[in-house]
């Protein structure tokens, strides 16, 4: 009991600082305010791994630290229901993590309105903590606008050249994924016939009574399209590079790095697993597009010269792997989603945040007049080269075991192992733009913006918060690469649980699971 | 015939039980005094209107909230009809009743300052305000084609005062007018459906014929028998269509944009919430009552105006700069989404709390809108465009966020009661299996957020030619500044805690 109190204390807690920022606080630049701020981040970072080492993966309906409160939608079967299971728990993680970051940057940023951009922040992030920590499927889409909104006004107010319109495109866009997201989760809930709108009421419901093939056609793809817009599946990924270009780096780095996985993990947890005949036949789909991000925006972010494009790009393109994954539906390709979801979030939340220390430094963000910050900064340039690295999916960090075991449960069947050729390409293709990108900034003679910025601003290499931030996401890239088990055992019960009763094992019933103890040795 | 109505006295004189409308009797009441106040007093008369008559308009509405909560069940007997069946009560209209009193109270408070800055007599707008909010209670507990027309017709009179009542403005005065046309016009229609409803349940050669055929009961009864009949599915379409003016859907929405534009901003936001409500609730009293049998003929009918006037009202208002005209369409499209709502009310019962529920936000989101922009200094309100509501929230950061609220409720968008709402309705939709309209709907929703956004990004930000030095800012008297408040905080309890709403609809 008292560690569901600490889950939803994870979400008030940043709920709480958010509005004491947005009303109560004047100066941010005061002691009391910056305290604040940052216990305000760390708590709910410290209550998340607390939570993790208490976790227990033996519990009968796979959710831990449940709570549920009543909120007057009884009527509906809503109720503000908590709890964690194998594929949440790591996104929890990661969600905490990225908002430590993001937010203890931002303290010491130089924004203008410094104390309504911290509140939006702590806003965003109590969503954040409390999409994934939501069972009931009403908070879970609800806690997800919470944070969406803020995003669209930070970029309003604090985005960069041409702000209105793309945050009226990301706002259409977004609305319009979230949207037919909502339908399809109010049909499945109408049609399943469960008691509570929730993920264990629909699971019980569905393995009494399955609904019909033509309805679980219909409702995954509302899935599909409906999630897949909010990920930025392939045609219509066009408002996340301008998004992620224009929104402020705290924006950019929760939304890119937290906030859109929503969306897969919405197909991971919910649409492939409680519609499995719908899943088969939308299948094709969710590799053809998925190469389409892996082939398509890889070509496209090659041709950047912008570097937050170059970033805003390369984390639609590496969103591919993540839907090749899970259009093999084995548990394999759904462990490897999941690792590559956190992987990801944290390296491109890590990349927003050195590329905006990067764009002190040059004044700039065209990388064809950047060059020489190895000279200047040595320890951003050694961050950068180590994200770029990490992103291209070096091992050793996170991103390699996501795409490694994506690659594996590809290669597993025959129906998938053409899908293999092709997003073996991809690496190449981030290959050549990561390091083109390195060599860019990092190498070569240093330019005389960033000479200026050490000699008159005395912008030098990092700071002490920029290292922290930067560490933290790092660390967690490096923990995770080094040692995949942290989250792996977990996920691999829930999802074994989770797909073999619902009898989704399309690929010669592949339910061995995620051993990756096994992959390891055969490094 | 005389022994026909003698009867009809007894049992009028059986069934009369004032007491029940002691309500709308107190508000009367009040109103009649204000008049005569006004009209008696002469040398403390500019006290009196500046100081004293806007409190007591209040303590009316206030004292009959009061009656409401403490001693409701004196004002209502469940599903009991009375005075001879001129009217019914159920639990949805003692809900509308209490929902019209906040409107009008709503009204009454925004109306205050505008009336003084407009140098307006205050007492006749009060008057009226009061009169129609009486008329409006008394219509949604109608269950008699009689009282129905005239209930109506009492609050659709004060209205044509109402919109027309800033005689010197050329534009109110075109909106009186075009409201004035086109209410008869409604009227006209509406009483054409009724008559031929009458005339032929009772003609004596149709089977099940009745004596009676303007009481809902009745005509229910008949036109169950008789639900092919052409002349009962005209009387119907002509019934509706009068009460479709009311509401402004596709295609009786000729008149929406110009009355709304024109009219004083308290009667433009009257209009919006309590004409509205009223009469979808009258849409679904008829729907639900008499005109049930005619289900395989109208829902039809109700879908490709549903589809119509949520895409017109969306299409239509983005093109829109100003401000009151793109409230008025949008809240076409409003309409529409509660159109959806009535259908599904055929199939699944909780429909109508969903229907209830939206109006209750609908109502908080709309007045939050129109009191700031009532609080907006400007020359003339009917020019207010979308680029003077450009950096309110530096002007006056109260009045910035409660029109942003209000404008993200009624987009729907979460954590805000609106979402709530929307989501409800949906439901209840998806529950009916109205899968086309649903859709339709989503698009709307869509395409809404385009225009809506475009507010809310006119509040939050000044563009960088204009000077912020040169906005002055706007200052609100206390009672201003409590009223905002309290509006916003209900909007974001509706969305964090729905019970808290709940507990009065149900």
């Amino acid at each position: 009991m008292m560690y569901s109190h600490l889950l939803f204390s994870t979400i008030w807690v940043p709920f709480i600082c958010g509005l004491v920022f947005l009303v109560l606080v004047k100066d941010v630049k005061t002691l009391g305010a910056r305290l604040l701020g940052f216990s305000g981040a760390t708590l709910p970072f410290i209550f998340a791994w607390i939570l993790y080492f208490n976790y227990d993966s033996n519990l009968a309906n796979g959710y831990n630290f449940e709570l549920i409160l009543p909120t007057g939608l009884e009527s509906l079967g809503v109720y503000l229901h908590l709890g964690l299971n194998g594929i949440s728990l790591p996104l929890f993680i990661l969600s905490a993590t990225v908002g430590l970051s993001a937010i203890a940057y931002a303290l010491f940023s130089n924004a203008e309105r410094l104390n309504l951009y911290v509140g939006l922040l702590f806003i965003m992030f109590s969503g954040l903590m409390g999409t994934f920590a939501s069972v009931d499927l009403f908070f879970f889409y609800f806690f997800h606008e919470f944070a969406l909104i803020p995003t669209f006004i930070m970029i309003m107010i604090w985005g960069g050249v041409a702000r209105h319109a793309i945050a009226l495109e990301m706002t259409i866009y977004l609305t319009l994924g979230a949207l037919l997201s909502l339908m399809g989760l109010i049909a499945l809930y109408q049609q399943s016939g469960a008691e509570a709108f929730n993920m264990i009421a629909l699971k019980t419901a569905l393995l009494e009574q399955p609904i019909s093939d033509v309805l679980q056609d219909n409702i995954f793809a509302l899935f599909l399209f409906g999630f897949g817009i909010l990920v930025s599946l392939f045609p219509f990924h066009t408002w996340a590079p301008k998004g992620y270009g224009a929104a402020p780096t705290g924006a950019a780095m929760l939304h890119a790095g937290v906030l859109k996985k929503f969306g897969l993990y919405g197909l991971l947890q919910i649409a492939i697993p409680f519609l499995p005949s719908g899943s088969e036949t939308w299948g094709i789909w969710l590799l053809l597009l998925g190469l389409g991000n892996i082939l398509v925006i890889g070509l496209v972010t090659l041709a950047q010269k912008d570097l937050k494009q170059m970033i805003g790009y390369s984390s639609v393109m590496h969103m591919g792997y993540a839907f090749i994954g899970l259009g093999t539906f084995s548990i394999l390709g759904a462990g490897g989603v999941l690792l590559l979801l956190v992987a990801h979030g944290l390296s491109v939340a890590l990349l927003f945040l050195l590329s905006t220390c990067i764009y002190k430094r040059f004044s700039t963000f065209n990388m064809n007049e950047m060059g020489g910050l190895g000279q200047i900064a040595p320890n951003l340039s050694v961050f950068f080269a180590l994200a770029i690295l990490a992103s291209i999916g070096l091992p050793g960090f996170a991103n390699f075991w996501g795409e490694f075991v994506i690659f594996a449960a590809l290669a597993e069947s025959e129906s998938t192992r053409w899908v293999l050729y092709f997003a073996a390409l991809g690496i190449i293709i981030s290959a050549v733009y990561g390091l083109r990108a390195v060599g860019n900034i990092v190498f070569g003679a240093a330019k005389e913006s960033v000479v200026n910025a050490k000699a008159s601003y005395g912008i030098g290499d990092m700071n002490q918060i920029e290292k922290f931030s930067a560490t933290v996401l790092l660390g967690s890239l490096l923990l995770i690469g080094v040692y995949p088990k942290v989250f792996s055992d977990y996920s691999n019960k829930t999802l074994q649980n989770l797909y073999s009763d619902t009898s989704i094992s399309l690929n010669g019933g592949h339910v061995d699971g995620l051993n990756l103890e096994e992959q390891k040795e055969h490094e | 015939m005389n022994d026909l109505y003698t009867n009809f006295l007894r049992e009028i004189s059986l069934t009369n039980d004032w007491l029940l409308l002691l309500p709308e009797i107190i508000l009367a009441l009040f109103a009649f005094a204000l008049l005569g106040v006004d009209l008696f007093l002469k040398s403390s008369k500019k006290l009196w209107q500046e100081r004293y008559i806007m409190p007591v308009a209040v303590l009316a509405y206030v004292l009959v909230l009061g009656l409401f909560f403490l001693f409701e069940n004196n004002f209502y007997i469940e599903n009991a009809s009375h005075f001879g069946g001129l009217m019914e009560q159920t639990d949805a209209n003692q809900f509308m009743r209490s929902f019209f009193v906040v409107a009008s109270l709503f009204v009454t408070l925004i109306s205050g300052q505008f009336l003084s800055k407009k140098q307006l007599p205050k007492a006749e707008y009060l008057h009226l305000v009061l009169l129609s909010c009486a008329g409006f209670m008394l219509l949604v507990q109608c269950s008699h084609f009689i009282s129905l027309f005239v209930c109506l017709e009492l609050v659709t009179v004060a209205f044509y005062v109402l919109v027309a009542f800033q005689r010197t403005k050329v534009l109110s005065l075109e909106a009186g007018l075009k409201y004035l046309t086109l209410g008869g016009l409604s009227s006209a229609f509406l009483l054409f459906g009724i008559v031929l409803l009458y005339g032929i349940s009772g003609n004596p050669e149709m089977i099940g014929f009745i004596n009676d055929g303007f009481q809902f009961q009745s005509l229910q009864s008949f036109i169950d028998l008789n639900s092919d009949n052409l002349i009962v599915r005209l009387g119907a379409l002509f019934v509706l269509a009068g009460i479709c003016f009311k509401i402004g859907l596709v295609p009786f929405q000729i008149w929406v944009p110009d009355v709304y534009q024109g009219a004083p901003t308290p009667t433009t936001s009257f209009l919006a919430v309590a004409s509205k409500a009223a009469g979808i609730f009258l849409l679904i009293q008829l729907l639900q009552g008499p005109f049930f049998a005619l289900d395989s003929f109208l829902i039809p009918i109700l879908s490709v105006l549903c589809v119509l006037t949520i895409l017109f009202g969306n299409i239509s208002a983005t093109g829109q700069t100003n401000i009151k005209r793109l409230i008025g369409l949008s809240g076409i499209s409003h309409a529409g989404y509660l159109l959806l709502g009535i259908i599904a009310s055929y199939t699944v019962s909780g429909a109508i709390f969903a229907i209830l529920f939206y109006l209750s936000l609908y109502l908080i989101g709309s007045f939050l809108v129109f009191a700031s922009l009532s609080y907006i200094e400007s020359k003339d309100d009917s020019l207010l465009e979308i680029k003077d509501y450009q950096g309110l929230y530096k002007r006056n950061p109260l009045v910035g966020v409660a029109s942003l609220l209000g404008i993200a409720s009624l987009a729907g968008v979460p954590p805000l009661g609106g979402f709530i709402a929307k989501v409800l309705l949906f439901t209840v939709a998806f529950q009916a299996g109205l899968y086309g309209l649903l859709a339709v709907a989503i698009v709307g929703v869509v395409i809404s957020i385009y225009y809506y956004f475009s507010l809310i990004r006119s509040i939050i930000l000044i563009s960088e030619d204009n000077n912020v030095g040169s906005i002055h800012s706007i200052t609100l008297s206390t009672s201003q500044r409590c009223l905002l408040i309290i509006l916003i905080g209900v909007i974001s309890l509706a969305g964090l805690f729905p019970a808290l709403l709940n507990y009065f609809v149900q």
